[in-house]
């Protein structure tokens, strides 16, 4: 069996934060710290706080950011670290990069860790390109005869060699991305914390990132710690991940199952939804409403790569179903309405009793994101029997792509997938 | 699955650390970093200024000029045979030496904030380059010292330096871990209460009155003998005297005070130097 080393070992790593603005009682509890210090014991201020959840309202001032994180690295494996907003991740990265220490735990490391927490750090406007390279280069800490090596290589790859004797000051923020993203790309640490880069530059440019980053964690061997939001990327470079939630860590795993865990919401499911009396209408009741892949279960994520389907299940009591039909009418996460659809005309019409519905969406049709759907029974073709708004909603994931594709969201609404052929033959 | 002994880590991030903990092999590695950081200081301030580095000039010679026109032309302060130009010349220069340290090592954190949360290298780096960067200044400014020192003494002004210039520099260095000490105390202190700040701004001012910058450690005896100790004690006005001593050979100096100004220097140092340790590792948290 191949030997495997830890490289990276964290070890029940909490952080505390205060809240509230800071200087209000701070100077008291500074007191109230050094009087329980000298007489030996502990910090007082340990023992309160809640878990970091934004929606409930606070009961103490303090707050764990993170709590009890635990887990190993090995050498050469390229973990993901995801979570929502506010979850920790970025606490994380500033304990993993040194550059606030945490609560309570700690951390070793048999490598160098440098991270690329937000590029540019410590450009001088007043400098040429060149010398910014240098002094980047060395706050990221390389050496001068390490950047003196790779400076050509550098130049080249952030396309700024035009302007490299130029004051950054001139440059377009494009440029300045550019050559901060090509000093942190030539980077040699054992451990690499790549937090979001991949949002910076054009499409053309980030092609060139994600290529680096790919040769960096698998040609080169390299330590990766990879936090983003955009789970086609975590699920191309990363080999293993971990889901934080409320600062600790939910799951950890293979990359596919934290991914789907994430999506989930922690096992929630909001693809399907059983309806109660409420819905028990004069002409009809409403009993059940899903969206899933065609073939997949419906608790599994929905990807953009298989056909999508809706299925509505609906009795009937009216002695005139055809008199009645259903319209959907589809949003988008911003709310914008993108088309509607309806079993009108459709071959599928409405029967008396029991009816179980399927409309299904091609493969390739829609953009990964969340939608809502508007359900409208209408009658008589015209008068709108019952309206509910956002009716049920689910998410739908870019499946994961090659090595070196565009990360980004398409532009628009939806992403047909057109027949294209050759006529010159 | 073998796992490697695990005891050859190659550093531990933890709550847990001790009172000095400065890891010289480190800040070693991050020399070039520390020479950046100076490079950028002297190029960048007096960028896009038509006199550029002249300003490292104008400015002291100015400020000599004033007090030799109010201190010893107005309020006729007596120097003795020196010119009073250059008294004043070797007292400013001097002690704006320990002033650009103090402002811009108290400034570290605050002023550093940005880059200090995205990026971790040793956060002394940060105030030693300041007072590098000061240091090279002090010494071009030394060097306009030097020519008019030449100048009167062409001109037949009774000045001569004392044997004693050997020691000139141990008082820059005191003089630097002085104001690096008391800037590394007053940095820390800003990253929570502002309020210190303000208090720096007249602070030096008023300090600069108690530090015989622009009268004689004599005069001060001669004229408040109650208050001279105000001036004794303070081991500013101890390295600006004794400065004005060894290139004037005008004033007083004592082995025993030079100890005693070189023990105070270091313990203000090593208590900034304690402090900076405590607040480097969450500042972060509270700037």
């Amino acid at each position: 069996m191949k030997e495997k080393e830890i490289i990276l070992k964290v070890e029940d790593v909490s952080k505390q934060y205060r809240l509230g603005l800071i200087g209000t009682g701070t100077l008291g509890d500074d007191l109230k710290r050094f009087w329980y210090k000298i007489r030996g014991k502990e910090d007082p201020f340990l023992k309160v706080g809640d878990n970091s959840d934004r929606n409930k309202s606070a009961t103490s001032d303090y707050v764990w950011a993170l709590r009890n994180i635990d887990f190993d690295v090995q050498k050469g494996e390229v973990l993901g670290i995801i979570g929502k907003n506010g979850a920790g991740k970025s606490t994380l990265l500033k304990i993993l990069s040194r550059i606030t220490l945490p609560t309570q735990g700690q951390i070793k490391t048999k490598g160098r860790i440098a991270s690329l927490l937000e590029v540019g750090t410590g450009f001088h406007p007043e400098l040429t390109g060149l010398e910014n390279i240098y002094l980047n280069g060395a706050i990221l800490g390389m050496t001068k005869a390490e950047i003196q090596k790779k400076e050509d290589d550098i130049v080249e790859f952030s396309g700024c060699k035009m302007y490299i004797d130029t004051p950054v000051k001139r440059y377009s923020s494009g440029m300045r991305v550019r050559l901060a993203f090509a000093v942190a790309a030539f980077l040699e640490p054992d451990i690499l914390v790549i937090d979001e880069v991949l949002a910076v530059g054009d499409a053309e440019f980030q092609k060139k990132a994600i290529g680096k980053m790919q040769d960096i964690s698998k040609g080169e061997g390299r330590t990766v710690l990879f936090v983003s939001h955009n789970m086609a990327s975590v699920k191309t470079l990363c080999t293993k991940a971990i889901v934080l939630e409320h600062g600790s860590i939910v799951f950890s795993g293979g990359t596919d199952e934290a991914v789907s865990y994430y999506l989930k919401g922690g096992g929630e499911v909001e693809n399907a939804k059983d309806f109660d009396e409420d819905y028990d209408k004069d002409e009809f009741r409403l009993q059940n409403i899903s969206v899933y892949n065609s073939g997949s279960k419906v608790k599994d994520v929905i990807k953009e790569s298989q056909d999508i389907e809706v299925k509505t299940e609906i009795f009937v009591k009216s002695d005139t179903p055809e008199n009645l039909h259903l319209t959907y009418h589809m949003t988008n996460e911003l709310g914008d309405a993108m088309f509607s659809f309806s079993n009108y005309k459709s071959g599928a019409p409405l029967r008396k009793d029991m009816n179980t519905l399927l409309c299904k969406i091609p493969a390739k049709f829609l953009q990964s994101g969340q939608y809502f759907l508007s359900l409208i029974v209408v009658k008589d073709k015209k008068h709108a029997a019952f309206v509910e708004r956002d009716i049920i909603s689910f998410t739908v994931v870019d499946s994961s792509r090659d090595i070196g594709e565009y990360m980004g969201r398409e532009p628009g609404y939806i992403r047909p997938n057109f027949n294209w052929s050759i006529a010159n033959d | 699955m073998k796992f490697h002994q695990d005891d050859n880590w190659l550093y531990t991030i933890s709550a847990k650390r001790k009172l000095i903990d400065f890891n010289f092999k480190e800040i070693w590695q991050y020399r070039d970093l520390l020479v950046l950081f100076v490079k950028r200081d002297v190029i960048t301030v007096y960028k896009q200024t038509i006199l550029g580095p002249l300003w490292y000039l104008i400015q002291p010679l100015f400020t000599a000029l004033t007090f030799t026109l109010i201190f010893n032309k107005v309020a006729n302060i007596e120097t003795g045979t020196v010119p009073p130009f250059l008294f004043n010349l070797a007292g400013i220069s001097i002690w704006n030496y320990f002033k650009s340290c103090l402002t811009s090592t108290s400034n570290t954190f605050s002023g550093n904030a940005g880059i200090f949360s995205k990026v971790y290298f040793p956060r002394i780096i940060s105030p030693l380059s300041s007072v590098i960067s000061n240091l090279l200044r002090f010494i071009i400014q030394l060097l306009v010292f030097v020519a008019f020192y030449i100048y009167y003494y062409m001109n037949g002004a009774a000045i001569s330096i004392n044997e004693y210039v050997f020691i000139f520099p141990l008082l820059i260095i005191l003089m630097a871990l002085q104001g690096l000490g008391l800037g590394m105390i007053i940095s820390s202190m800003v990253t929570k209460y502002r309020d210190v700040k303000f208090l720096l701004n007249f602070g030096v001012q008023l300090l600069m009155y108690l530090s015989a910058v622009m009268y004689p450690l004599a005069l001060m005896r001669e004229k408040l003998p109650q208050f001279a100790w105000l001036v004794e004690y303070n081991p500013l006005a101890y390295i600006i005297e004794a400065t004005r001593y060894v290139l004037l050979n005008d004033g007083t100096f004592s082995i025993k005070g030079l100890a005693y100004t070189s023990l105070i220097t270091v313990v203000i140092f090593f208590i900034g130097l304690v402090i900076f340790n405590k607040t480097e590792k969450t500042f972060i948290d509270t700037v």
